[in-house]
C-alpha cells in the first residue's frame, strides 16, 4: 500500500548538469552509433537491391564462359563449387592441427620454451597478411619434391598454383581462429572436472578423449565456423594460388585428385576478375556472385551464433 | 599431555571521553537507567553533540520485479550520530541503504514508492548525480580504482567540478580527507602508488578517504568490515565513531558486535519491515518488539 | 594409447604448425634478399631517376641472363601510400569505433543495442572483396565525376591523371572494413569491466559519460591496443580491396596539393604484389615482391611485439591485459 504516489522506476540523468564538453562527447557518441546503423544498412540494403536485380538461377548452375564473353552468357557454377571445395579442405587441415595444438599447449605444454614459441607462432600467423601467406606458398610449393600438388609444365616446372596449395596457405588462415576457440574453451573448463576423472584413475589421454573433447564441442564449433568465414571471404590466396582460371582446369591424373591438382577460381576471385580491377568488365555478374557469396557469410555468422548461444545455456555451473 | 596456556588477550585501547548518558533520540520512549554493561563507553555521544536530521524516510517501499524487499519503512537520519541497520540476511537492509542514494535505480526491475527527502528536498526534485554528492557510499569489498592513490581520493573532486582541477588545487583535499580516513601517515611517502598495491584494509580505507574527498552529508557503509581483517576492524570502526561529528554516519552490518561498539541508533529490520527502531541503549538493552529480543539472542540469524 | 604418447603425438602437430611459421619467416626473407642487396638502404628511399613504376617494368623486363637482372628500386612512394592509407584509417576508424563501442554499451536504448551488436559482427566478416566491389562500382565514380571537377583534373594532367580512385576513396572504404573488428573487440572489454568500479563511480555522483570515460575507458586501454593491433595489420595487408579502388599508380601524394591530396591515386604494398602476381616467373621480379612481402611480414611482427610492450606496462595499475 503506497502512501505518496512517487514512484521512481529509472533513474533519469539529466544532461543539464553535465559539462559542456561531456554533452559534446555525448552527441558524438550517438553521432558514431547512428552512423554505424546507417552504414550497415547502406551495405546490406544495396547488396540486397543489386543482388536481387542480378541473381538469376541459371547463374548458379552455368559453368562460367570464357573471359571474353563473360558479359554475354555464362554463370558462375565452377566459381561456386571452388569456393565449397577450398573451404571444405582448408577447414579439414586447420581443425586437426589447431585442436591438437591447443590441446598440447593447454593439457601438456612441455618444455615451457617450447610452449612459448608455439603460442608466439600462432600469434606471428595471426597478425600476417594473407598476401604475404600467399607468396610464401607460392615459393614453397613451386619446389621439385611438391610436384605431387599442382601441375607440372613441360621443363619440370613446377607450376606451385592448385587447389591443394590455396587449401594449405588458407588453413593457416583459420588455424589462430580454431586455436584460439579451442584454448579458451579448455581453459573454461573447471579444475574439478579434470580432477574428478583422475581421481577415478583415467589417464590424461584418455580424460581428453572422453571428458574434455565433447564437453568443449561449441567452442571448437564457433572456432571452425569463423575460420571458414574467413576462409570463404579471403580473395589475395585465392589469386595468387589457384590459378586465375575462370573454370575448374584438371591436371591429370586419377578423377577427384586432378581436379584438385588442378586451377580454377572461387566466388572471391570471380567478383574480383569481373570487376573493373579484373578483365571480366561483367559488373552484373560481379554483384551475383558477391551476393551470394554474402549470403554465404551470413549464413555462416548466423550458424556462429545458434552454436554460441547453445554454449550460453549449457555452462559450467 | 600438557596443553599450552592460551595466547594472551590482546585489548585495542580507544580514547575514552568523559563518561555521559547519550541524549535518547527525540520521538522514541527511552527506559531510565544505565547503559548495558560492557559497552566501550568511546561510542556514547558527546554531551551538546548537534543531532540535525538530515534524511527522512516516509512510507518507503521498494520491489524487484513485483517482489518487495522494503515494506514501508520510515526512518530518519541525523548528522552527528551513527544510524545501525541490523538484521538477518535478506531483510532488506542493503536495499535501503541503496535506495538512500538512489543506486537501486540502476537495476532495471527496481521500483521504489514513498517519499525520501535531504535536507527538506524530496529527493526527486534533485538532480541524481548531486544527491550522490552529498550522500556518498562505501561497499562491502573495496573498490579502489585503477589509478594511483592521489587520482583515487581526487577522483570525485576532479569529475564534479566544472572547470577540471590541477594538482595543487587538489593536493590540500586530499590530504584532509586521508586524514581524516586515518591513511595519511602511511601513504604521505608516496601518493602516486597504484591504489591495489594497498592491503585490504588499506584500500577500504581509501575508499573511505575517496568518499569524504566530496565532503558529502550522509555516509553510507555497506557492511564495509565483512572482508578484513580483526585490526583494520578496529581501525575503521574507529573511524566511524569519529566521523559522526560532521556527518550522518549509517551502517549496514550483520555483525551484532559491531554495531553494539559503534551505533548511537539501531534499527532492526526482518523481512522488509522496520521492526524497532531506538537508540542503541534501549534495543540492546530492553528491546520492545519479541522479534528483537530473539534476534539479539540469537535464536535466528 | 598412453599418456606419453599422445603428448607426443600432440606435440608432433604443434611442432608441425612452429615448423611451418619458422619456414615462412625464413624463406620470404630468404627470398627476399637480392632485392635489398642490391640496393642497400636505397631501397627504402626514392628517386633514382624513374618513377617506381618504371623501375618495377624495368626489372620485369630484365634480361634472361642472371647477370644482367635489373633490381634497382626506390620503394618510397609504396611506402608512403602504404602508410598514409593505413594509419590514416586506423586513427579514424578508432576513434569512430570507440565513440561506437561507448555508445553502444552504455547510451544506446535496448531495441538498438539489440540490432546493432550483431550487425557489428557481421560487418566484421564481410569479405573484403564486397567492399571493394562497392568501393569501386559506387564511390569511385561517385568521386571521380561528381567530386573531381574537370578544372582540377585538367590541373595536374601533365604530373597524374584523376580519375575516382583515390586515397578519399581508399581511406574511407578501409575504414569502414576495420572498424568493426574493433568495435566488437571493445564492446566486449568495456562489458568485462567489474561492476564494482562502475558503480562505485557512481555512487560518488559521477555522471555517467564522466564515469565510462575515466573509468571503463581508462581500464580497457590492454583492449583498444589490442584492437589498434588487430585493425593495423589487417589494413596493411588489405590487398584486393584496395587494389580496386586505390589506383594504380605508384604514386605519392603530395599533402602540399591541398584538397588535391585527397584525389590522387596510389597503391600500397600489398596491392602492388598482387598486381604483379604474373611476374613471378621473371626471378629479379619475384624477388622484389618478396621484398616487399618481407617488409610487410616485419611490420605486422614488429606491431604485435610493440602491442605486447604497451599492454605489459599497462599491468602496473591492475588492468588486466
Amino acid at each position: 500500500m503506497a502512501t505518496t504516489p512517487s514512484t521512481r522506476t529509472q533513474a533519469v540523468e539529466s544532461t543539464a548538469t553535465w559539462r559542456r564538453s561531456d554533452r559534446v562527447a555525448l552527441a558524438l557518441c550517438w553521432a558514431a552509433g547512428i552512423a554505424l546503423c546507417v552504414i550497415a544498412a547502406a551495405i546490406v540494403l544495396y547488396m540486397l537491391y543489386k543482388g536481387i536485380q542480378t541473381l538469376r538461377p541459371s547463374l548458379l548452375v552455368d559453368r562460367p564462359a570464357d573471359g571474353a564473353s563473360q558479359r554475354e552468357a555464362g554463370g558462375f557454377l565452377d566459381p561456386l563449387v571452388g569456393t565449397v571445395v577450398l573451404t571444405v579442405m582448408a577447414t579439414a587441415i586447420a581443425l586437426p592441427l589447431g585442436v591438437a595444438t591447443a590441446l598440447w599447449l593447454v593439457e601438456y605444454g612441455r618444455p615451457s620454451g617450447l610452449a612459448r614459441a608455439v603460442e608466439s607462432g600462432i600469434e606471428v600467423i595471426a597478425g600476417t597478411p594473407t598476401i604475404v601467406l600467399a607468396i610464401f606458398g607460392l615459393a614453397f610449393f613451386s619446389q621439385e619434391i611438391f610436384s605431387l600438388l599442382s601441375f607440372t609444365a613441360e621443363g619440370n616446372a613446377v607450376f606451385g598454383r592448385s587447389f591443394f596449395i590455396a587449401a594449405i596457405m588458407m588453413s593457416f588462415i583459420a588455424l589462430p581462429l580454431v586455436f584460439g576457440s579451442t584454448r579458451e574453451a579448455l581453459l573454461a573448463v573447471p579444475a574439478y572436472v579434470r580432477e574428478a576423472s583422475y581421481a577415478l584413475g583415467k589417464s590424461r589421454w584418455a580424460t581428453i578423449r572422453r571428458v574434455l573433447l565433447p564437453s568443449i564441442r561449441p567452442g571448437i564449433a564457433t572456432g571452425t565456423a569463423l575460420g571458414m568465414g574467413r576462409i570463404a571471404g579471403d580473395t589475395a590466396i585465392v589469386v595468387i594460388l589457384l590459378g586465375g582460371t575462370l573454370r575448374l582446369e584438371e591436371a591429370g591424373g586419377p578423377p577427384i585428385f586432378s581436379t584438385l591438382k588442378g586451377t580454377g577460381s572461387t566466388l572471391t576471385s570471380y567478383v574480383y576478375e569481373n570487376s573493373p580491377a579484373g578483365e571480366g568488365n561483367a559488373y552484373d555478374k560481379a554483384y551475383a556472385a558477391a551476393f551470394v557469396l554474402l549470403l554465404v557469410v551470413i549464413a555462416l555468422n548466423f550458424a556462429i551464433d545458434v552454436i554460441a548461444r547453445e554454449r550460453g545455456d549449457a555452462r559450467w555451473s | 599431555m600438557e596443553l599450552m596456556p592460551p595466547p594472551p588477550v590482546r585489548r585495542i585501547v580507544l580514547d575514552d571521553p568523559p563518561n555521559v548518558v547519550a541524549a535518547p533520540p527525540t520521538g522514541t520512549t527511552t527506559t531510565a537507567g544505565p547503559a548495558a554493561p560492557g559497552r566501550p563507553a568511546a561510542s556514547r555521544r558527546h554531551p551538546g553533540a548537534v543531532v540535525r536530521e538530515r534524511m527522512r524516510i516516509e512510507g518507503l517501499s521498494v520491489t524487484y520485479s513485483g517482489k518487495p524487499a522494503v515494506r514501508e519503512v520510515s526512518l530518519s537520519i541525523r548528522a552527528g550520530e551513527v544510524l545501525a541497520l541490523i538484521g538477518p540476511s535478506g531483510c532488506g537492509k542493503t536495499t535501503l541503504l541503496r535506495t538512500l542514494n538512489r543506486l537501486t535505480e540502476l537495476t532495471a526491475t527496481a521500483k521504489r514508492s514513498g517519499s525520501l527527502s535531504l535536507d527538506s528536498d524530496n529527493v526527486d526534485t534533485l538532480d541524481v548525480t548531486e544527491l550522490r554528492r552529498r550522500v556518498t557510499m562505501v561497499f562491502q569489498q573495496p573498490n579502489p580504482f585503477p589509478m594511483s592513490i592521489f587520482e583515487n581520493v581526487a577522483y570525485a573532486l576532479r569529475e564534479q567540478a566544472q572547470r577540471r582541477p590541477k594538482r595543487p588545487e587538489l593536493a590540500p583535499a586530499v590530504e584532509s580527507a586521508l586524514r581524516r580516513a586515518g591513511l595519511w601517515d602511511e601513504v604521505a611517502d608516496d601518493l602516486d602508488r597504484p591504489a591495489l598495491r594497498l592491503s585490504g584494509g588499506q584500500q577500504q580505507r581509501l575508499c573511505i578517504a575517496r568518499a569524504l574527498a566530496a565532503q558529502p552529508e550522509v555516509l553510507l557503509l555497506d557492511e564495509p568490515c565483512s572482508a578484513l581483517d580483526p585490526r583494520s576492524t578496529a581501525i575503521i570502526e574507529h573511524l566511524i565513531v569519529e566521523l559522526r561529528q560532521d556527518l550522518a554516519v549509517v551502517i549496514v552490518t550483520h555483525n551484532l558486535q559491531q554495531a553494539y561498539r559503534v551505533a548511537d541508533s539501531v534499527a532492526f529490520m526482518y523481512l522488509g519491515e522496520l521492526v524497532e527502531h531506538g537508540s542503541a541503549e534501549q534495543v540492546f538493552g530492553a528491546p520492545r518488539a519479541e522479534r528483537t529480543r530473539e534476534y539479539l539472542a540469537g535464536a535466528f540469524g | 594409447m598412453t599418456d606419453a604418447r599422445a603428448e607426443q603425438m600432440l606435440g608432433a602437430f604443434a611442432c608441425v604448425v612452429l615448423l611451418m611459421i619458422l619456414l615462412m619467416v625464413v624463406s620470404v626473407m630468404a627470398k627476399a634478399w637480392p632485392s635489398f642487396a642490391h640496393n642497400g638502404l636505397l631501397w627504402f628511399g626514392s628517386g633514382g631517376g624513374d618513377t617506381v613504376d618504371d623501375q618495377l617494368s624495368n626489372i620485369f623486363n630484365s634480361p634472361a641472363n642472371p647477370k644482367d637482372f635489373v633490381y634497382e628500386l626506390r620503394a618510397w612512394p609504396l611506402l608512403y601510400g602504404t602508410a598514409l592509407i593505413t594509419l590514416s584509417s586506423l586513427v579514424i576508424g578508432l576513434v569512430f569505433a570507440l565513440l561506437a563501442a561507448i555508445f553502444i554499451v552504455e547510451f544506446a536504448p535496448k531495441p538498438m543495442q539489440r540490432i546493432l551488436e550483431p550487425v557489428v559482427r557481421l560487418l566484421a566478416a564481410v569479405p573484403s572483396v564486397i567492399y571493394g566491389l562497392i568501393g569501386v562500382l559506387v564511390l569511385v565514380p561517385f568521386v571521380g565525376n561528381t567530386l573531381i571537377s574537370t578544372e582540377r583534373k585538367e590541373d595536374v594532367i601533365f604530373v597524374v591523371q584523376l580519375s575516382g580512385n583515390s586515397v578519399l576513396v581508399a581511406v574511407t572504404v578501409l575504414t569502414v572494413m576495420i572498424t568493426p573488428i574493433m568495435v566488437a573487440l571493445i564492446v566486449v572489454a568495456l562489458r568485462a569491466v567489474p561492476v564494482a568500479w562502475t558503480e562505485g563511480s557512481a555512487a560518488l555522483g559521477v555522471n555517467r559519460w564522466r564515469t565510462i570515460w575515466t573509468i571503463s575507458v581508462r581500464a580497457v586501454r590492454p583492449a583498444i591496443i589490442a584492437a589498434a593491433v588487430l585493425a593495423c595489420a589487417r589494413a596493411l595487408g588489405e590487398a584486393i580491396m584496395l587494389s580496386m579502388v586505390s589506383g594504380s599508380l605508384g604514386f605519392a601524394p603530395n599533402p602540399l596539393d591541398g584538397l588535391t591530396f585527397l584525389f590522387e591515386p596510389t597503391r600500397p604494398l600489398a596491392s602492388t604484389i598482387v598486381e604483379g602476381a604474373e611476374g613471378f616467373s621473371v626471378p629479379p621480379f619475384g624477388q622484389t615482391l618478396y621484398a616487399f612481402g618481407a617488409v610487410l611480414l616485419v611490420s605486422s611482427l614488429f606491431l604485435s611485439l610493440g602491442a605486447h610492450y604497451a599492454k605489459r606496462s599497462l599491468r602496473r595499475y591492475g588492468l588486466t591485459p
